[in-house]
């Protein structure tokens, strides 16, 4: 087994969880998903209206 | 044995607008207008700052040393912080602090200072020269400014020791303290063309160790100016960090360096992973790792001295673990009080397994997956290429300090600390540290107070000469030290007749 492999192996295992660790991660998912359109939202409100523009003139001097 | 782990961060932020768009100018203007607001003016000292002395003992190499601009905005705060222009930037440099959760709070206390700055600034300038601010690192054009760390460090370990402990965290711990940033910026980054990486500073850096800030930036940096007894101790600036929007991020990224480095004056560097043969390498190719949010990409390794493939990942843990055996043996009170302590470990524990089980779990703690998740999930939203200007947009605009405007404050961080607690910490000097008796004296006679640095308080009562206050241990001149001093002192001219009798 190469290295490669055996470090995939060893996530595979580690991220193997029971039934019970899945049914309220699948959960938190859902909720993670619906936080997201939210905030999908929020950007769609706020972000710069000529991103173009602003991402463009934001130059910096170098610092330390 | 450990001492004690001292801390603290400076910030460069970001500025943009101003007047003819000058940002040495629109700096100044940002320091001016909050000395004026916390009626506080108070000149540096430079005696004592030698940011040309390297610590590996080197001359010769001034070229490139740090220039220090004395005629600049600055002032000291009562919470015991500097505030003034660096280059191009108003900074806040936080003061010295006890415990990681402590100079957390500093740090986050830094963005209300920058904040108000801002808003007293902008009332006396027109609407076409607004100022804004960003607490980040770069502009995405190749032009990069630094967050800055400092730990206190024994004297007794060599530097080269330092050196080789602390490259493993210093390459891999951008996984969990990353700020993200779309696309590259500098010729080394661009090579492999990446979408996204996961920190803002790593692609700026050239050389293992060094002195230089600015150019040619080291993984390690040398500078050797303690502001505290050299004999004793040393500071360990760091350079290779991001500012971070998240409070557990910062929390954990000073947390986690202090307790290396404390294990490190416990156990020595025999302990540690070893440190990867090309550490410029793998900073850089580590922050290009993305397989931990794209599984058609694979995990990239580095190759260690001894010929063993590092992940980022593998480097972090084998670090957590390292740490947790320091504690079992000192209860890491050199670092944090033992409550501190077990909110760290399991913080920085809960990243490490959230990363690699379920990235989107940490996105409330780690800022370049908050960041990615806003990215990502705008893109598919508008079916953008990651080209697309919007996507730059955001990378820049979670950085903006406003909060009407701050993405990072949309993005569901988790936080550690109350908004009330960091505006008190914005008047309020750290009890544990000697920046109490810098921010009491402060706050309790500006009017005598001609010049301040780290490691003294310089006295005008106005009868002649100047009576200069060393301050040369940072972990004396604390609140339980001093506050009766300060109480029997209603003048300076008290203070100095009971320090000096």
């Amino acid at each position: 087994m190469s290295e490669l492999e055996r470090i995939q192996k060893q996530r595979t295992e580690r991220s193997e969880t029971s039934h019970e660790e899945k049914e309220a991660s699948s959960a938190k998912t859902d909720q993670l998903k619906a936080d997201l359109d939210d905030l999908l939202d929020e950007i769609d409100i706020v972000l710069e209206e000529n991103a173009e523009e602003f991402v463009r003139s934001y130059v910096q001097k170098g610092g330390q | 044995m450990a001492v004690e782990k001292i801390l603290g961060i400076e910030t460069e932020y970001g500025i943009s607008g101003g007047p003819e768009g000058d940002p040495i100018l629109a700096s100044s203007l940002i320091v001016t207008a909050y000395a004026r607001f916390a009626r506080s003016s108070i000149r540096w000292d430079f005696d004592g700052e030698h940011p040309e002395i390297d610590a590996r003992g080197l001359r010769g190499h001034l070229q490139f040393a740090p220039v220090v601009e004395k005629t600049v905005a600055n002032t000291v705060l009562t919470n015991g912080a500097r505030l003034y222009v660096d280059h191009a930037h108003p900074e806040y440099s936080a003061p010295e602090c006890r415990t990681p959760l402590e100079a957390t709070l500093y740090d986050v206390a830094g963005e209300e200072v920058m904040l108000e700055a801002q808003t007293q600034a902008n009332r006396s300038l027109e609407v076409d020269d607004q100022i804004t601010l960003y607490k980040n690192n770069s502009d995405g054009k190749g032009n990069s400014y630094g967050t800055h760390e400092n730990y206190l460090v024994s004297r007794e370990i060599p530097f080269s020791d330092i050196v080789r402990a602390m490259l493993p965290h210093f390459v891999s711990r951008q996984l969990l303290f990353g700020s993200g940033k779309l696309g590259a910026e500098t010729e080394a980054g661009m090579i492999s063309g990446p979408t996204y990486q996961l920190s803002q500073r790593s692609e700026f850096f050239e050389e293992i160790v060094g002195l230089e800030t600015t150019m040619k930036r080291p993984v390690v940096n040398t500078r050797d100016e303690p502001h505290a007894d050299a004999e004793r101790f040393r500071r360990l600036h760091v350079i290779n960090g991001d500012a971070n929007m998240s409070q557990v991020a910062t929390f954990v990224k000073l947390g986690s360096t202090a307790l290396l480095l404390a294990a490190l004056e416990e156990f020595g560097p025999s302990e540690f992973p070893s440190p990867p043969q090309d550490p410029v390498r793998a900073i850089r190719l580590f922050a290009q790792d993305l397989s931990w949010v794209d599984e058609s990409q694979s995990t990239a390794f580095c190759e260690d001295e001894e010929g063993k493939r590092q992940s980022s990942w593998a480097y972090q843990d084998a670090l957590w673990h390292l740490a947790q055996r320091y504690i079992d043996l000192t209860g890491g009170m050199a670092v944090a009080p033992s409550s501190e302590i077990s909110l760290l470990m399991t913080q920085w524990r809960a990243l490490l397994d959230g990363i690699e089980r379920d990235p989107s779990t940490v996105a409330d703690r780690i800022d370049w997956l908050a960041k990615y998740r806003m990215i990502a999930g705008y893109k598919e939203r508008h079916d953008l290429g990651w080209q697309s200007p919007r996507l730059a947009a955001i990378s820049l605009q979670y950085h903006d300090i406003r909060p009407e405007k701050s993405l990072a404050k949309r993005a569901g961080l988790h936080q550690l600390l109350s908004l009330i607690d960091s505006r008190a910490a914005m008047h309020e000097p750290p009890a544990s540290t000697r920046a109490y008796f810098r921010g009491e004296s402060v706050k309790r006679y500006p009017n005598e107070i001609t010049a301040a640095n780290w490691d003294s308080l310089v006295f005008d009562l106005g009868d002649g000469p100047l009576h200069r206050v060393p301050m040369m241990d940072p972990i004396r001149g604390t609140k339980a030290l001093t506050e009766k001093l300060f109480l029997e002192s209603p003048t300076a001219r008290d203070l100095l007749d009971r320090l000096n009798g």
